[in-house]
């Protein structure tokens, strides 16, 4: 179909259905699937900079922890007084970073901005199962990402007691300033998050099993949807235990329970409260916390396994063993979340079965390394921005991966646990491979999402600044854990062991400024191509899966006409005998006589007999075949 | 293009952009001004503006801390009442100095970048096909990276993993140390091959339009391999992990009993330490007991606490199994000494313990070291409020004739004092009413 064509149906459908609604119903209260993946980017893009804004805050005083800023205290006022940041303050931007960073950028940036976009295309379906509910889900996020950042405003200061706000210092507003109203704001934002999420997530769910179009059976589904499938399953079973978490801490808080609070003397004052466990919080928060860091990370394997296999110009390697080894580390998610507890005192036996659990997942992990690095063997790499980044994300997990065999090893965490070790740890197989995951998606999918593609010397030179400016940070982190600097501390200026990193953290704070600079690049980026980059193609990247047949325009439904029908799996890349090196979902074999190969047709003997026949006709003949099929 | 009309409007509007802010932060920084010739004119033009703050902006350093808020009583101080207390203008002219900055070199890169796009239009008029330079240079940087990238690791293993590695200086520390080294062995040779093929195919197999990748779906074989190798090494791991992990962590009764018992007690934000005594056993404590005299709530009422002994540090015989017992009485603390390998957490309402034996006394350890000032250091790394970074207590390990002497000279906890108030207290608390009654104001008072 000529995409002139196709335009055209588009704007019939529109016509027919009504649907150019006001900018309200455009652009704000939209239930278009499409503008609530656009909605759920640019919210995620703008938090992550507010994040990244409040990190190099906080990588200020680590590096110059005697020196001051007076420009801070023009913005910060009492919480910098005399241009330096105080230490309750400090603990605020550590937690407030880790909260927006984990919820709102790599949960609902990364997997809500995908899953809304990608489900209903790849799948081929109009629209998610429940376009309201959708709505909603955005909704619920913008109001938690306001609530949360509204913290900052309050007397008491945000929320400070790690971003897992372990009690008692979370539920005594006398242990620390920020576990006043701060922390009040910090529940009622996760909690409107977790609503969203739950929205979100029964939403994905739904689509994926029961809106898939014609032909789309579960196997031939692209490893994006998969993932995405499998990370909605996630968050739907574990973002409720959080709530159950975060209600009973609201209880201790509030109404004088004692569910995590037992024989505390804070301040000279002996309180009442008795019988309640700070480690029942533990184990709630990690039933969650854990199979959070994979509901980070899936989405970002889904973008990569799709990006590397179109650009390598290659099918991915070992398709079946990509689907078993996310279901792999989906389910092993749930066991392993006492690894976060090895120090707490927890019974060592359960300790040693954690370990156990934990380092089983590394088994998975590690088919998806060397599967991503066998689809690049003999490939035919485009180097789009898409797909730098996506090499990018799959070194960092492998370096961040590696460094899980010490923390989920039960006898080096005693040494490690709760050290800059950890810090470099998940920074970088979380933060950085799914923040990479997430760019890779930005720049594949934005002709689809925008209509226009982003320049490409910008996204390389962002590419490059970020990659070498994250390692820069992450790695001298790993020796100051392994000589014993632990994690959220104001200064290093108090020990004298720690004296000779103070040279290497303002090392560490230059790389990081640079590569927060850096992303003035991808910003600007991203909104001057929104209206001004190049004009995209209709399949720009020679993609095989069903979104990049859908018209350039938006239009809502997203086919003109009938649905597309599936016929192969998505990743008919280079396939010999083919004139050209992809051939998408929607192409018949009956279209493709000339590479059609045996294990195509899952042993179905009509098809195969038709195929044997045509082979027999067309022996020696086959060159001249594709050479014809090619006008 | 689009290309094209991008840099274009980038151009203009960075030019703009970053030419006021230039010429603004031009004030603070004299220096950078043949940087960019072209501007000086509209420098002329606003240093008129502000001659005032000109004289006072020359004299300062060109970083943000040399503004020191003392400087408001320059003569600049004037236009800067309006703007808030104590702020000078310099301090404003300095950031936006550095504003300044990052605009030229959002500038400058918009300059290249429209260089480079004229330079690709021009290859383009000589039918050079257009973006496949770019790509095939990432190939290239790809190759650049890897170099780089094992150099990397070298020079921080050399260089960082010297300075941060120090054996351990106790006897579980030893078992600890070994599986660490073991597993960056095994881990560096995993970094290092999978970023050598990672990095090194994607330089190897950078595409083109001539060339057609090859079609390889899957081996059923290979993939076995490397699901089962790595299950292997992993199951290596998890066993020696395992074993060693018990063998520190599940001490049997009677060398529980035969170890030096002493109980370290977190608060905001410092220790508090017991020693057991000449019985070696610690006495009860109760939260409810604690008052200013009785800092650590001990009941009396048990017999074993009469000789509980006070210690400012902490101070332990080398060779001998040591058993602390962790409390916290507010926040969670974590228990933790770098140098021993030892971590636990304290727990408000639950006593931890970890067993350990020193191996090195702080001298025999400074003088391996080199270093007269070293000391074991006692830390707190679990976040526990705002003075979390400064939590310390010196550890010394000393011989056992040392540790003897030490030891006959602290005092005990329990003192003419504690004695007194703590018979008083015994006598009302039959009263439990009133009991009740001190604990709901003591409550209300830390709600408000």
């Amino acid at each position: 179909m000529s995409t002139s064509a196709a335009l055209s149906a588009a704007h019939n459908h529109d016509d027919h259905d009504h649907h150019k609604g006001s900018f309200w119903t455009t652009y704000v209260f939209s239930t278009d699937h499409k503008m609530i993946a656009k909605q759920f980017l640019v919210t995620g893009i703008i938090m992550a900079v507010i994040a990244l804004f409040l990190s190099i805050l906080f990588r200020l005083q680590l590096a110059w922890p005697e020196k001051e800023f007076p420009i801070l205290e023009v913005f910060l006022g009492k919480w910098a007084e005399g241009g330096r940041i105080k230490p309750d303050f400090f603990l605020a931007l550590v937690t407030i970073h880790g909260t927006i960073m984990v919820f709102f950028v790599l949960t609902a940036g990364l997997s809500g901005t995908f899953s809304n976009l990608l489900i209903p295309l790849q799948l081929g379906a109009r629209d998610m199962a429940a376009p309201f509910v959708n709505m909603l889900s955005y909704w619920f996020f913008l109001a938690a990402c306001i609530v949360m950042l509204a913290s900052f405003f309050v007397a008491s200061g945000p929320a400070s007691a790690g971003w897992t706000i372990y009690p008692p210092l979370s539920a005594l507003p006398t242990a620390i300033s920020g576990s006043g109203t701060g922390m009040t704001l910090w529940l009622a934002s996760v909690a409107l998050f977790i609503a969203s999420q739950v929205m979100g997530g029964v939403n994905y769910i739904s689509t994926v099993l029961n809106l898939r179009t014609k032909g789309m059976d579960l196997w031939k589904m692209p490893l994006t949807i998969w993932a995405l499938l499998f990370t909605a399953v996630l968050g739907l079973l574990s973002f409720p235990v959080l709530v159950s978490a975060v209600v009973l801490l609201f209880f201790d808080r509030s109404m004088g329970t004692s569910f995590y609070l037992s024989d505390i003397v804070l301040q000279g004052q002996v309180l009442p409260n008795e019988g309640g466990s700070p480690i029942l919080f533990q184990h709630l928060f990690w039933f969650l916390g854990h199979p959070e860091v994979y509901i980070v990370i899936l989405p970002a394997f889904g973008i990569t396994s799709e990006i590397i296999a179109t650009n390598a110009r290659k099918p991915i390697f070992g398709y079946h063993a990509m689907v078993y080894s996310l279901m792999g580390i989906a389910i092993l998610s749930f066991l392993v979340w006492g690894h976060h507890m090895f120090v707490t005192g927890m019974n060592p036996f359960l300790g040693g079965v954690f370990m156990i659990t934990t380092l089983i997942i590394a088994v998975p992990s590690a088919v998806k390394v060397f599967n991503y690095i066998a689809t690049l063997w003999r490939g035919n790499i485009r180097f789009t921005p898409a797909m730098v980044f996506a090499i990018g994300m799959v070194s960092f997990f492998i370096s961040g991966g590696i460094t899980g065999l010490f923390v989920g090893n039960a006898t080096l965490d005693i040494a490690i646990h709760d050290t800059y070790f950890v810090v470099a740890h998940f920074h970088l197989v979380m933060g950085c491979a799914a923040i990479f995951g997430m760019m890779a998606g930005v720049y594949h999918w934005y002709p689809k999402m925008y209509g226009r593609l982003m320049d490409r010397k910008l996204g390389y030179l962002h590419f490059w600044i970020t990659f070498i400016g994250a390692y820069f940070v992450f790695v001298p982190m790993h020796f100051m854990g392994i000589d014993g600097v632990p994690r959220r501390y104001y200064a290093f200026t108090s020990f004298e062991f720690m004296e000779q990193w103070l040279s290497v953290n303002v090392f560490i704070t230059w790389s990081a400024i640079i590569a927060g600079l850096g992303q003035i690049a991808f910003i600007w980026n991203f909104f001057y191509s929104m209206k001004h980059g190049e004009v995209a193609t209709q399949n720009p990247w020679g993609a095989t899966t069903l979104e990049w047949t859908t018209p350039v325009e938006h239009i809502h439904g997203n086919w003109p006409g009938e649905l597309p029908t599936v016929h192969r799996w998505p990743y008919d890349f280079s396939k010999p005998g083919h004139h050209e090196d992809f051939i998408p979902q929607t192409v018949p074999f009956s279209e493709t006589m000339s590479s059609n190969l045996p294990h195509d047709f899952e042993g179905d003997p009509e098809a195969e007999r038709i195929q044997r026949e045509w082979e027999k006709e067309h022996a020696g003949s086959i060159v001249d075949e594709s050479v014809s099929k090619g006008e | 293009m689009g290309l094209r009309s991008l840099n274009k409007v980038k151009f203009g509007f960075v030019l703009t952009l970053g030419m006021m802010l230039f010429a603004f932060s031009v004030h603070a920084q004299t220096d950078t001004v043949g940087l960019a010739s072209d501007t000086t004119t509209e420098v002329s033009d606003t240093t008129t503006v502000a001659d005032s703050e000109l004289a006072s902006a020359e004299e300062q350093d060109e970083t943000v801390a040399s503004a020191a808020p003392t400087t408001s009583a320059t003569p600049a101080a004037s236009s800067v009442e309006e703007e808030g207390p104590n702020i000078p203008a310099q301090v404003y002219l300095n950031f936006f100095y550095y504003v300044g900055i990052v605009f030229l070199i959002c500038l400058v890169i918009g300059i290249i970048g429209k260089v480079m796009s004229i330079y690709g239009l021009t290859r383009q008029l000589q039918g050079y096909k257009p973006h496949s330079v770019w790509a095939s240079h990432q190939g290239w940087f790809f190759l650049f990276a890897l170099v780089f990238f094992l150099y990397g690791i070298y020079w921080s293993y050399v260089n960082h993993g010297a300075a941060s590695y120090r054996p351990a200086a106790s006897e579980h520390g030893q078992a600890i140390d070994n599986m660490f080294i073991i597993t960056v062995i095994l881990t560096t040779i995993v970094l290092i091959l999978t970023h050598i093929l990672l990095f090194g195919f994607a330089f190897k197999y950078r595409g083109s339009d001539r060339k057609k990748a090859y079609y390889y779906p899957h081996n059923n074989a290979l993939e076995r391999i490397w699901t089962i190798v790595p299950a292997l090494v992993l199951a290596s791991l998890v066993l020696f992990g395992f074993f060693t992990w018990r063998r520190i962590t599940i001490v049997p009764i009677d060398q529980q009993k035969a170890a030096l018992q002493i109980e370290v007690t977190g608060e905001q934000f410092l220790w508090s330490v017991r020693y057991g005594g000449r019985d070696n056993i610690i006495g009860d404590h109760n939260y409810k007991l604690v008052t200013p005299t009785n800092n650590l709530g001990i009941d009396y009422s048990d017999k074993n606490a009469f000789d509980d002994v006070r210690a400012n540090d902490i101070v332990l015989p080398v060779g001998k199994p040591v058993r602390f017992t962790i409390n916290s009485k507010d926040a969670l603390h974590s228990f933790y000494i770098p140098e021993f390998r030892v971590q636990m957490n304290a727990v408000p309402g639950m006593p931890t313990y970890f067993q350990f034996t020193p191996t090195q006394t702080t001298e025999d350890r400074r003088a391996a070291l080199d270093n007269p000032n070293y000391d074991y250091i006692l830390l707190c790394s679990k976040i526990c409020g705002a003075g979390h970074y400064n939590m310390q207590k010196t550890i010394k390990v000393v011989s056992q004739e040392e540790y003897d002497q030490w030891l006959s000279e602290q005092s005990f906890y329990y003192t003419e004092d504690v004695k007194k108030e703590f018979e008083a207290r015994t006598q009302t608390a039959s009263n439990s009413e009133l009991e009740t009654l001190n604990m709901e104001t003591a409550f209300n008072n830390i709600r408000n």
